[in-house]
């Protein structure tokens, strides 16, 4: 059998379907059964922040270490007066994002528009 | 300072005192090892004669949140605020108990403190989601500052409106380039200290009564 790693692509689409719940679920799982997981349209911040805690509720000792997740820098935002007040303007986008387990997927190199990143199997 | 952020600190005294808000809470933010404890136990003793929590070389010595209250800072302009500092543990999307034994920690101790680094963390978002007014956001700027769970705690706390400062930390090393981080968030103000040597940590007091005022 030819040994490799599962690499799941999920669509802008199928992740608007998902509440933040389930989201985070799909990924935790994916990622600790050893997939990388890219999602076309990252994560909200509120988002990034239950999967960190989620995350360390999951590590275990000589199990799972947690996630590695890379995702561009948020684009500069412009967003007028009106916007600023009523919050608009601060709303980061959330761009095409890679997760994995953090023992199989390594980065590279980082900038604003290139990420390249290093697999491994388990 | 301009009349506009004069009368907008006016303001903001002026609505303290209405409806008596509580002092801020602010939390020293950042990965492990950037050297938060140290900047935590610097302003405390400065302005209180005291010191919050133990620093070391070993990542995730803080593993709780800590709070010291009552911190009044003030500047030669006669300038003041009174803040809870909130030493937080160093955030991170993993945890190895083999970190810990690398720096000759046995394995028992070591998976305890992992158990106990991955509470802390969880406890660090949880307290920025609920009861963190603003932050100080330390780096160590010998690294590479585009490591994505800063970007991600920038983004974080961005969304939630928090004001926040950055700060560049261990510029006392040969390698640090504070000139990077700032390229890398040039939406937020940044200062670059030594928090071990107290390097230009009243350039940091001058921002603070600024921006958390």
């Amino acid at each position: 059998m030819i040994q490799g790693v599962q690499l799941d692509l999920i669509s802008e689409e199928r992740l608007a379907r998902l509440t933040s719940m389930e989201k985070i679920r799909l990924i935790l799982d994916e990622v600790m059964a050893g997939n990388i997981v890219v999602l076309e349209k990252g994560l909200s911040p509120e988002e990034s922040s239950r999967l960190i805690e989620m995350t360390m509720m999951e590590i275990s000792p000589d199990g799972f270490s947690g996630i590695e997740m890379e995702t561009y820098p948020a684009r500069a935002q412009g967003g007028g007066l009106l916007a600023r007040l009523f919050g608009g303007g601060r709303e980061s986008p959330s761009r095409l994002t890679v997760i994995g387990p953090a023992n199989q997927l390594k980065m590279l190199r980082k900038e604003r528009d290139l990420i390249s990143a290093w697999v491994s199997s388990r | 300072m301009d009349i506009l952020t004069k009368a907008k600190k006016r303001l903001s005294r002026f609505l303290r005192v209405f409806f008596k808000k509580k002092r801020a809470r602010i939390g020293i933010y950042g990965p492990p090892n950037a050297g938060k404890t140290t900047l935590a136990n610097r302003i405390v003793r400065d302005w209180t004669g005291d010191a919050l929590g133990p620093v070391s070389e070993i990542p995730h010595e803080t593993r709780r949140a800590r709070r010291r209250e009552d911190v009044t800072i003030s500047n030669g302009n006669g300038d003041s605020i009174v803040i809870d500092i909130v030493d937080t543990p160093g955030v991170t999307t993993k945890i190895d108990y083999h970190e810990f034994t690398e720096y000759g920690i046995e394995k028992e101790e070591a998976v305890k403190r992992a158990r106990e680094a991955t509470e802390g963390v969880a406890e660090a978002m949880h307290w920025l989601r609920e009861d963190i007014d603003g932050v100080i956001y330390m780096l160590d700027a010998t690294l590479d500052p585009f490591q994505q769970v800063n970007i991600m705690m920038v983004g974080i706390i961005e969304s939630r409106t928090l004001p926040v400062v950055i700060v560049a930390n261990k510029i006392d090393l040969p390698d640090a380039s504070p000139a990077r981080i700032k390229s890398a968030f040039p939406q937020h103000p940044v200062i670059s200290i030594s928090g071990l040597e107290g390097t230009n940590v009243d350039e940091l007091y001058d921002k603070m009564i600024e921006f958390f005022g």
